[in-house]
């Protein structure tokens, strides 16, 4: 449980969901130590590991930072070798081994999205044990167990770009309104072959629900 | 954290040492003239489904009932207390009791013994007074009224979706089908809640009570 974490540790909501033509990933912003001390209102989850695969991080905010910085030195050196991008599933691979060989030590769970030739919009999570698995769409962190049952009701494949960021925004807004360790800013980052596009919905401009 | 590989005698399953709990999904909405109430209907020790069609919504008086999670005989065991509180309270103050007065009775006795109790309760009615109205009282003591409550393991799943689709003002159908399919996606995703989904809508004309079978409940486009 992302709880018991000693030190700093977002616990978090983290979200990826493909839609027609991309996948969209998401985050809250909130670093805390313990639960009740916010350490930081404004991280920022998605790490950029290559031109168009994002990941985000749930768990101890330390194990998270060396095993991506690992992660993203070798999907580059994996990159220069084979002379292309690399493929979405091996930036997840990759992320994947670290975890599962250090799985005594870590404590930090991954969700790895972005856009590759071979198989277009794809999402992959590592959990914390290091199992790896692909998904339409994930969700994560402490704050995903409030949106399970609206994120089952909503998703449709091959939403729209417009509908996937309406999805993932109401999502994100939903599990910040519920979990007291996550909240502070929505992070959206649009992967499509064109490019990479940041979004950023500040707290008060989020959607607000019926009790709000 | 893996937890523990497996506790207590290796020989008896985990079922025979295990306190009967009615881990669950209940949940209560509030509409212009009722309130509709819903839940599961699983009750496990352990590992072990004890009862797959067990019925947590308990008649406290002719129109107020309780949606019961927890511990099953601790629940069992106030709504046998606070039933009979009330019903001596009716008759003395001779005329149907509020909804008031049964959420109180419930938070009393839950507060009182919180140490030895493992009990989350909503409590939904009609009556003269205030019309349709949802109390809960949660492991503790608690006491609230809210427009709409979710309770049990399973309710964690579906705050988002409670959150984004209860407006107020809705019609009964409207709150029936919210219920039903808020309780459809919590049993999907929470294994201690399960088998079938049973409603009750309680307003001024009485109490109109259903069953929605596994096979008939709201599907969903991912499993």
């Amino acid at each position: 449980m992302d709880s018991q974490i000693k030190g700093v540790s977002t616990g978090t909501t983290i979200l990826a969901v493909t839609f027609n033509g991309g996948v969209i990933i998401g985050s809250d912003s909130r670093a805390s130590i313990g639960g009740n001390y916010v350490s930081s209102k404004t991280i920022n989850k998605l790490i950029q590991v290559h031109d168009r695969i994002f990941c985000c991080i749930a768990g101890s905010l330390a194990d998270a930072q060396a095993v991506t910085k690992a992660a993203k030195f070798q999907i580059s050196f994996h990159s220069i070798q084979m002379e292309s991008p690399p493929l979405v599933k091996a930036a997840a691979s990759v992320l994947k081994e670290l975890c599962y060989n250090n799985k005594e030590e870590l404590q930090a769970g991954f969700i790895t999205a972005g856009w590759d030739r071979k198989k277009g919009p794809q999402v992959y999570t590592v959990a914390l044990g290091g199992m790896l698995l692909s998904q339409p769409f994930t969700i994560g962190g402490s704050g995903s167990t409030y949106i399970y049952g609206y994120a089952d009701a909503k998703y449709k494949p091959d939403m729209s770009r417009e509908e996937c960021l309406q999805f993932a925004t109401n999502a994100l807004a939903l599990a910040m309104g519920r979990d007291n360790v996550s909240g502070g800013v929505a992070h959206l980052v649009v992967i499509t072959e064109e490019g990479v596009e940041h979004v950023v919905i500040p707290g008060d401009k989020l959607p607000k629900f019926h009790d709000e | 954290r893996f937890g523990q590989l497996s506790s207590g005698s290796d020989m008896a399953p985990d079922w025979t040492m295990k306190e009967v709990s009615t881990g669950t999904t209940i949940m209560a909405v509030e509409y212009d003239g009722g309130v509709v109430i819903g839940a599961d209907s699983r009750t496990t020790t352990g590992a072990y489904i004890a009862n797959r069609v067990t019925d947590k919504l308990t008649p406290i008086h002719d129109r107020i009932f309780c949606c019961r999670s927890g511990s099953a005989a601790d629940t069992q065991a106030i709504a046998d207390v606070v039933t009979y509180q009330l019903g001596f309270h009716s008759i003395e103050l001779d005329e149907a009791p509020l909804v008031q007065t049964a959420a109180n009775l419930f938070k009393a006795s839950c507060y009182r013994y919180r140490e030895e109790l493992m009990a989350g309760i909503i409590v939904a009615g009609w009556d003269k007074r205030r019309g349709g109205q949802v109390y809960t009282v949660p492991v503790g003591g608690m006491l609230v009224r809210q427009p709409v409550s979710v309770g049990g393991s399973g309710s964690t799943y579906i705050y988002g979706y409670m959150d984004s689709n209860y407006k107020p003002n809705m019609t009964k159908d409207q709150c029936l089908r919210l219920v039903s399919g808020a309780l459809s996606l919590a049993m999907e995703r929470d294994g201690s809640s399960g088998g079938v989904v049973r409603l009750a809508a309680i307003s001024e004309t009485g109490v109109d009570r259903q069953v929605i079978l596994g096979n008939q409940l709201p599907k969903w486009s991912t499993a």
